[in-house]
């Protein structure tokens, strides 16, 4: 099937609200809830930052939540997730428990890592979270690997593959690409563009259109509005299903934005606070979706305020959780680092 | 409840900072993300944006003030219906509020020893091994051949091990490691990658990661440079960095160090390179048999391993166990030659030279132990220190740079466990502290020979 014409074009600031039907009003509100819990969870990590709770780096989701919703929507249990740093969000969308989430955030024993991994490096076998990679662009043919291990077991299985605007330069996402397209893998490789690698704008940084990077391979690439949920899951629905189908690999670039940071110690000077404020104002997914629940009847704004209630009382769980549960062992020092046989 | 916000920490690194500006004033309405203030820090000014809804209720510390602690309250912030600060929790005077780490009670008597492997037990001891009596039954196999076997026995056994590597299927290997494996298994599980170090070690990772058994071959280490990142950050550190859940269990391996003229960029020797890096475990075999042996325990081993061949030993033929049960532990040297006088230790193509200089030393009446380390990490340092203990002597040889070396790591295992037993310095015995010539007669002179070992030892013994 040709790449072309499959393409939708989108992009944040032509964000419009759709009425794709690619989900159900029940389906809506479940996207809603996991948006803003996304949100709320990472203002929090944010606020614990700053109380010196949380340490060294710490790379906040807030703005493109809808990316990860809308794509997880449309994935099957046993399809594997790998993602790079900014991982908290992956990692609540993949139903990981918050309170474990936190607390590897600030270094303790009830954390997913036992402490030993923070911020970056979070994994749930459970859950087919397989991280959390800090070094840019690694977790591409590390999840290349796991679209393998799906087709080597027969599984049908499917891997999802985060990377950045910033990793797309890396030498081994092509080595990737090339590999995923000859065996013809099943991997989605989503390209979250939230505009800048670090504080290197793409225009400074990329050549090209990011969802035509691997046309020389024969892998279609899309391009879709991430900032809207429903165009997000709509494309994915497409795309999941062309991959899991035995197509081979895809590209999906999913034009996004962060309102924060690269990481806490972020001054941004890269970019105007107009810019930042015209997408917050403009194109935040959360405040889409909520207009859209509420002009087509869906709920009204009682339900609104207990799902914020709700929301609000895991993400104060959570935060309480990680500040009482202990720091690890000590012993924890020397455990881990090898399989004992 | 009003909520008090406390001066944040915008860097890993911040302890105090300016408040350089209030952006919201007293009455100001907020919301979640809504900048309250801008701070200085040593690097830059920093937005300090609101956490929670509500309306700022009083100012705590004026626009301009300096030296502003990490955690100080700046702020009281009043929720929906509020109208009072007072209501606030007592700031606790306007020192900054602590927010205490749980202590870990008793956490003085229980803090582990700082990690060095001094140990007054002295180096554990290697794990136990049967396999001197797979030795009754023998069929003499060169390196390749027995490489070639334990990879098609343990894919026999192991539907989840699979080979890939560039030219490991259709060409049988690049040295021919591979032969007929293509044949027998099929093209599903070995598996001709194109030239992409980098990538195909780190989708080798991923695939461990899911539970599969990769036998990841480089055509030789050299190029193993390229995937070192995934070697060293992806398969060594995700079992610690997941507090245990994700183990990778992998094989790399390929042929490791200098063969004959082909450069500096193709004649190095990575055993302490990898040694070094807690996560994995790192062998290099001599013998055949021990190629054999193991491999089936790297292959079986629920760790990474780096296995490290050697080009030219893959034509050497030794005595090998015919039994497929034949496996060798992980972790354990193996004495070649027992002596009295002096202690050689070597790996891999080495040994051979270690073996003919003690056949020379015996000529003149110098009794050497030769021990084949095998294993490089773990390295087995009980069976060292015991041979020094009876010879008080020790040579190291390895082919490779001095710097930081095997040999180096050995001398300090000395220092630390055979101290009193050392009758003379400990004398390293390695590769020419350049990238290797080209011209025949300088790469020799790089190399260690059988001679440059009898000298060592020698010298080691005070006779020249």
């Amino acid at each position: 099937m040709a790449a072309s014409r499959r393409r939708t074009k989108a992009t944040p600031d032509s964000a419009q609200p759709q009425n794709t039907p690619a989900a159900s009003p029940d389906e809506m509100i479940r996207y809603y809830r996991e948006m803003l819990l996304i949100r709320r969870f990472e203002e929090k990590a944010g606020q614990l930052y700053g109380m010196g709770l949380i340490g060294g780096f710490c790379h906040l989701y807030i703005g493109q939540e809808a990316v990860v919703v809308g794509i997880q929507a449309a994935l099957k249990e046993g399809d594997s997730v790998i993602t790079s740093y900014r991982d908290h969000g992956h990692m609540l969308a993949c139903n990981m428990d918050p309170k474990g989430v936190m607390a590897e955030l600030t270094g303790r024993r009830g954390g997913y890592s036992k402490g030993k991994g923070g911020s970056m490096h979070m994994f749930s076998r459970e859950k087919n979270f397989y991280g959390g990679h800090g070094i840019v662009g690694a977790q591409v043919p590390l999840g290349t690997g796991l679209a393998f291990a799906h087709k080597y077991k027969k599984d049908g299985g499917v891997c999802t593959v985060y990377l950045g605007d910033g990793a797309v330069n890396q030498g081994q996402v092509y080595e990737s690409f090339n590999m995923a397209a000859l065996w013809k893998l099943p991997v989605i490789y989503v390209i979250e563009n939230n505009k800048y690698a670090m504080g290197t704008s793409q225009e400074r940084a990329s050549a090209g259109e990011l969802h035509q990077r691997g046309a020389a391979y024969g892998i279609p690439g899309v391009q879709v509005n991430g900032m809207n949920v429903l165009d997000v899951k709509a494309a994915s629905d497409q795309w999941v299903d062309y991959v899991r189908s035995g197509n081979g690999p895809v590209i999906m670039e999913l034009k996004t934005y962060r309102y924060r940071g690269h990481s806490m110690s972020d001054p941004a000077k890269y970019r105007t606070k107009e810019e930042v404020e015209k997408m917050r104002t403009e194109s935040d997914p959360i405040d889409q979706m909520k207009k859209h629940l509420l002009d087509a009847g869906i709920v009204d704004e009682d339900k609104l305020k207990e799902i914020d209630r709700e929301v609000k009382a895991i993400v104060t769980e959570a935060a309480e959780f990680a500040q009482q549960s202990p720091e690890p062992d000590p012993s924890e020092l020397w455990t881990d680092v090898l399989v004992e046989a | 409840m009003p909520i008090e916000v406390l001066m944040p920490a915008l860097s890993p690194t911040m302890t105090e900072g300016k408040l350089a500006k209030w952006v919201k004033k007293e009455g100001d309405a907020v919301k979640s993300g809504d900048v309250l203030a801008e701070i200085e820090t040593d690097k830059a000014t920093m937005e300090v944006e609101a956490v929670d809804e509500g309306r700022i209720g009083k100012l705590l510390v004026a626009e301009g003030t300096d030296g502003v602690a990490v955690n100080t309250p700046i702020a009281i912030l009043l929720e929906e219906g509020e109208t009072s600060v007072e209501a606030a929790p007592t700031v606790e005077e306007s020192t900054p509020k602590q927010v205490a780490a749980p202590s870990v009670k008793g956490e003085e008597e229980t803090k582990p020893t700082l990690p060095t492997t001094q140990d007054a037990k002295g180096p554990a001891a290697p794990p136990p091994s049967d396999e001197d009596k797979y030795f009754a039954k023998t069929v003499k196999k060169t390196v390749r051949e027995a490489l070639r076997d334990a990879m098609a026995e343990e894919m026999r056994r192991d539907p989840t091990v699979f080979l890939m590597g560039e030219e490991v299927a259709q060409y049988q290997g690049a040295y021919k490691v591979s032969q007929n494996l293509l044949q027998e298994f099929g093209p599903e599980r070995v598996i001709d990658t194109p030239i992409t170090e980098h990538g195909f070690a780190g989708l080798g990772v991923g695939a461990a990661f899911q539970g599969l058994r990769p036998i990841v071959e480089f055509m030789t280490f050299n190029f193993a440079m390229q995937a070192i990142d995934h070697i060293i950050n992806s398969a060594a550190k995700t079992l610690y960095m997941s507090g245990g859940q994700m183990g990778c269990p992998i094989v790399f391996r390929g042929p490791n160090g200098a063969a004959a003229r082909v450069g500096a960029q193709h004649s190095q020797d990575y055993a302490s390179w990898y040694a070094h890096c807690p996560g994995m475990k790192v062998v290099a075999p001599y013998s055949a048999a021990d190629a054999k042996g193991l491999l089936k325990a790297a292959i079986r081993d629920p760790n990474p391993v780096i296995f490290l061949e050697n080009e030219i030993l893959y034509g050497h033929s030794f005595d090998v166990p015919e039994d497929e049960d034949f496996i060798v532990p992980i972790g354990r040297a193996k004495i070649l030659r027992q002596g009295k006088d002096v202690t050689i230790t070597a790996y891999s193509l080495m040994v051979g030279q270690a073996m003919a200089a003690a056949a020379r030393l015996a000529e003149e009446g110098i009794e050497a132990e030769v021990i084949d380390l095998r294993t490089i990490r773990p390295l087995d340092v009980h069976t060292v220190v015991e041979s020094v203990k009876k010879t008080n002597r020790l040579v190291t040889v390895e082919e490779s740079w001095p710097v930081c070396g095997v040999g180096s790591e050995l001398a300090a295992q000395m220092m630390e466990h055979a101290f009193d037993w050392l009758d003379a310095p400990v004398i390293r015995v390695h590769g020419a502290d350049v990238p290797l010539p080209y011209a025949a007669n300088l790469e020799k002179l790089a190399l260690p020979q059988p001679d440059d070992i009898v000298a060592a030892a020698k010298k080691a013994l005070y006779r020249s």
